[in-house]
């Protein structure tokens, strides 16, 4: 019988995980541009539908931006697990030698690189139509760049203890929501100290800390909740 | 010695149905296990155990010698699966597909643009998976168990869809594969055409 032959580094199992799904999302942009397009259109519906007081706006932008992050980063979730489930390639994920955790990992980098990234860059385009004081405009992209991180990880736990459910989307959300608010009110009130001249360093430290937290935590959770949901 | 795939005692229940009791076999290297029974009289439940995609609810299984429950991650890099589903992505060229799939198992050094000739699938190297026939899909997932080096494959119905031609390529496969010295088990209404060790086991 011949021996295993050389088996394929961790890097590398990370690496074509990460690169699958970035080549698909390519093939198919509607569904990276779905979140933005659905932030975007949230978050300059309010403007109009409040009313021209700069002063107004000012007061609620941060909080209806993050409003809007939130939800476009839940919309795209459910189909973080679902379409490797449906063909089989989650089976087979399951299956590799290589360290579920790390692929697992590998697929949140993606998403968050496809649905949290583009959030954060656009984000101080929307602040515009709010009429955003130039320091709230500067933090607000870093605490969404610390927030959406994780958010993408800690929705990839939802994602996987959902999966193969019919209607998972409604339980999704429930599952995720009480663990995303913590982000939610720290990214949102942090940013709007800073409107009021506050520094921003203590809600930024939180969400470094909740980042870090989610990264070292929700890839081992993730992975052990996709094995039970596979059974 | 104790066989190098060895279950004991293997009983699944699904909701509240018995599906079988106490199966259990003992295979050697080169030699092929055919699981036959009717719709639904949990052969892919066996084979999802074998592979430790599910728990058996009482029994164990058994790889050279240690139970698989202890020693996953050696058992995985020793075991290939072919499923009912492809897990090939719909959007992507078989080339790229496989690409992928290299990375996360061990190989067997084979070039895959050989491998892909063989199976006939050369032509449609880069044309998106979900344009071919379910028959040139399940070729690709075929490419799967050539470019990986584990001794055990375990199919489910790995002749569903395939032509004339195919069939026949899965059944040379198999009996090079079991030749080699590897094990197979299989889940099919219809047995291998080759001079190698087979048991049945018939699931009630």
């Amino acid at each position: 019988m011949t021996p295993p032959l050389s088996m394929p580094g961790l890097w590398q199992g990370f690496a074509a995980v990460l690169r699958r799904d970035l080549l698909l999302a390519w093939k198919r942009p509607g569904d990276v541009l779905n979140p933005l397009v659905f932030f975007a259109i949230v978050s300059t519906l309010f403007p109009l539908a409040i009313g021209p007081d700069a002063e107004q706006l000012r007061v609620i932008g941060p909080g209806v931006v993050w409003v809007a992050a939130l939800l476009a980063t839940m919309l795209s979730l459910n189909s973080l697990f679902s379409n490797d489930f449906e063909d089989g390639s989650l089976e087979q994920m399951l299956l590799s030698p290589q360290p579920l955790p790390l692929l697992v990992l590998a697929k949140s980098t993606a998403h968050w690189l496809l649905s949290g990234l583009p959030l954060v860059l656009a984000a101080p385009v929307i602040g515009m139509s709010f009429n955003l004081p130039v320091s709230t405009q500067m933090a607000m992209p870093v605490t969404l760049l610390l927030g959406t991180i994780s958010l993408s990880l800690i929705g990839s736990v939802g994602a996987a203890l959902t999966v193969g459910l019919h209607r998972g989307n409604a339980l999704l959300s429930l599952l995720i929501l009480p663990l995303a608010m913590p982000v939610l009110i720290f990214g949102a009130r942090s940013s709007a100290l800073s409107a009021a001249g506050d520094s921003i360093a203590a809600g930024a430290y939180f969400l470094g800390a909740y980042c870090m937290l989610s990264l070292t935590l929700a890839p081992f959770a993730t992975a052990a909740a996709l094995r039970i949901s596979n059974e | 010695m104790s066989a190098l795939l060895e279950a004991r005692d293997l009983s699944i229940i699904r909701g509240d149905r018995l599906l079988f009791r106490q199966v259990g076999f003992a295979l050697n290297p080169g030699e092929l296990l055919l699981v036959e029974g009717a719709n639904g009289s949990g052969k892919t439940s066996l084979l999802r155990v074998l592979a430790g995609l599910m728990d058996a609810d009482s029994g164990m299984v058994c790889w050279n010698g240690a139970d698989t429950r202890r020693a996953r991650q050696q058992y995985r890099e020793n075991l290939l699966w072919y499923g009912h589903r492809s897990g090939c992505k719909q959007d992507l060229s078989p080339r790229e597909n496989l690409r992928c799939e290299r990375a996360l198992r061990p190989g067997s050094g084979q070039q895959p643009d050989g491998v892909l000739e063989r199976l006939g699938i050369l032509r449609v190297l880069d044309l998106p998976v979900r344009v071919l026939s379910a028959g040139q899909q399940r070729r690709v997932a075929l490419a799967r168990l050539l470019l990986g080096a584990a001794p055990l494959w375990l199919l489910d119905e790995p002749f569903t869809n395939l032509d004339t031609a195919g069939q026949e390529l899965v059944n040379d496969l198999i009996s090079e594969h079991l030749l080699e010295g590897g094990l197979c088990v299989m889940a099919s209404h219809r047995g291998v055409d080759a001079d190698v060790p087979q048991q049945k086991l018939v699931l009630q």
